[in-house]
């Protein structure tokens, strides 16, 4: 299977993931938005030397991982592009603080190196939490939340669409990279001769298959928002205030409180 | 009661070259329409105007009473199921029953509801043991039918199907020619699958160059080859057959 077939794949079972857990959900999607939000701003508060206590906020991602049955290995799996990305972050410190901070056996741990681990654990625990957000909510959820928040219509639908577009981007990149394969056996990928036609093309064929999947949506009633949030009753609100009353007490805990470090003081 | 009606419609892509020129005719309810021609011959120009998604056309049609015009895409659109010559580009959902539920719950219909609408849609197109399935693991036939699905659930009492045999294997296409039977409502579709006409439809507007050429009985229509083969087309199988 080449690697377009298992990124389209891999949407199509994210899509299926969140529809399944948002369909049974008790909580609002707004509470979850609101949730991974504060943990996002709680998790960005933590100055570059606060590492403990950012472990600490790795809680939240064990608890809903548990809850939500939610496989970590396949999350790192899924993301593994963007944690690549995530690494590349905060080299830079490694030459501007050389400051030693304290030695790790024999090694000098120095501010830079301490500070690239600390960003490297923020991006990992905010991208974490957003690829939760998207298999507990969905990406239809996700932007009706959004638009109650206050965002505009038009922008939640073009979040909404982006999403859709990937996949028939995909859809079409694939077709054409196997009609060139066809008709190309010996060479290996796309001739670099041929990639800005190839770009082209794919954009336009792309546009024209994502404007027919549009049409498709404005014919079954589509009215540029999102219409789904699933069942509403009384429950599932006190439920979903009780989730995010706890966690923004959890959150604001974490944040002066730092667990890992106690904990660590205690067995020693 | 007239469902469709088109007065002197006439369009053009760019407006150059006329995809459709002085169309007119009209269908009643319950009425079962064919609209044949080569390709290019305007039959998904014609019934994309119908559905509004082609709006700067001259002349004037009307959809279930309404005429086609911007302030009354969403009625028309409500009591009009447009299935598109391409599955792939319908059902853009990972599963048959959240697809076929889109369009229900995007008219505010309460979760019962939609449930019983998905399932009764299932049901007129035979394909109830797909509801869970991953729509792009499926066939070029199981996807014709569930994108059939996903316009029944809004229960429209209008369908119009743009080429709605392509691609498929001939066992499909039977069991889609049952469907289509079994479906009520007014009906046109656009084909030039003759044969597929000859077993679905009652009367024949035959297009050419984006003119009407011929509006008649289907099996006068069908029959005459000197007139099929002046605009492009061939006698259906069946009748080649019989000859």
């Amino acid at each position: 299977m080449d690697r377009l077939q298992r990124a389209i794949d891999t949407l199509h079972e994210v899509d299926r993931e969140a529809e399944r857990r948002g369909a049974q959900s008790s909580l609002h999607p707004l509470a979850r938005l609101l949730v991974c939000i504060l943990f996002t701003l709680t998790v960005v508060s933590f100055s570059r030397y606060e590492l403990s206590g950012l472990l600490g906020m790795s809680l939240y991602l064990i608890v809903t991982g548990i809850w939500e049955d939610i496989s970590f290995f396949k999350g790192v799996y899924r993301l593994r592009y963007l944690f690549a990305a995530v690494l590349l972050l905060g080299l830079a410190n490694l030459f501007y603080d050389r400051r030693v901070m304290f030695y790790l056996g024999g090694l000098a741990v120095t501010g830079g190196m301490y500070s690239m681990v600390s960003l490297w654990c923020k991006g990992i625990l905010t991208v974490y939490a957003a690829y939760f957000l998207l298999l507990t909510t969905g990406i239809e959820r996700l932007c009706m939340a959004l638009l109650r928040l206050g965002l505009p219509e038009g922008m939640a639908t073009a979040l909404l669409l982006t999403y859709r577009y990937l996949i028939v981007l995909f859809k079409e990149a694939q077709r054409m990279i196997q009609a060139y394969a066809l008709r190309a056996p010996r060479q290996r990928g796309i001739h670099v001769r041929a990639w800005g036609s190839f770009a082209g093309l794919l954009l336009l064929r792309s546009m024209d298959r994502a404007q027919e999947v549009y049409d498709s949506m404005l014919l079954r009633g589509y009215g540029g928002a999102p219409a789904y949030e699933g069942k509403r009753d009384g429950s599932r609100v006190l439920c979903s205030v009780c989730y995010l009353l706890f966690w923004l007490c959890a959150f604001f805990f974490l944040r002066f409180v730092p667990v890992f470090h106690l904990v660590g003081n205690l067995l020693l | 009661m007239t469902e469709i009606e088109v007065k002197g419609l006439t369009f053009s892509y760019d407006g150059c070259r006329r995809a459709l020129s002085d169309v007119s005719f009209a269908v009643k309810e319950a009425e079962t329409v064919g609209l044949i021609g080569e390709n290019g011959a305007g039959k998904s120009t014609l019934l994309k105007i119908l559905v509004g998604l082609l709006p700067d056309h001259q002349g004037e049609a009307f959809v279930g009473g309404l005429r086609v015009e911007k302030r009354n895409w969403r009625q028309i659109r409500e009591k009009t199921g447009y299935v598109f010559q391409d599955s792939e580009s319908q059902l853009f959902l990972s599963t048959v029953y959240e697809d076929v539920a889109f369009g229900p719950r995007n008219y505010g219909y309460d979760e019962q509801e939609v449930e019983r609408r998905v399932r009764e849609a299932l049901e007129q197109v035979h394909i109830e043991t797909l509801r869970d399935r991953q729509i792009y693991r499926m066939s070029g036939g199981q996807k014709k039918l569930a994108s059939i699905a996903a316009v029944l659930s809004l229960r429209p009492k209008i369908l119009l199907l743009d080429e709605p045999s392509g691609a498929l294997d001939p066992r499909n296409r039977r069991n889609l020619i049952q469907v289509i039977n079994g479906l009520e409502g007014t009906k046109l579709i656009a084909s030039h699958d003759l044969d597929l006409i000859l077993d679905t439809c009652e009367r024949t507007i035959l297009l050419f160059d984006g003119k009407v050429i011929r509006d008649g009985d289907t099996q006068t229509i069908l029959s005459d080859e000197e007139l099929l083969t002046a605009y492009g087309l061939e006698l259906p199988l069946s009748k080649s057959r019989s000859r």
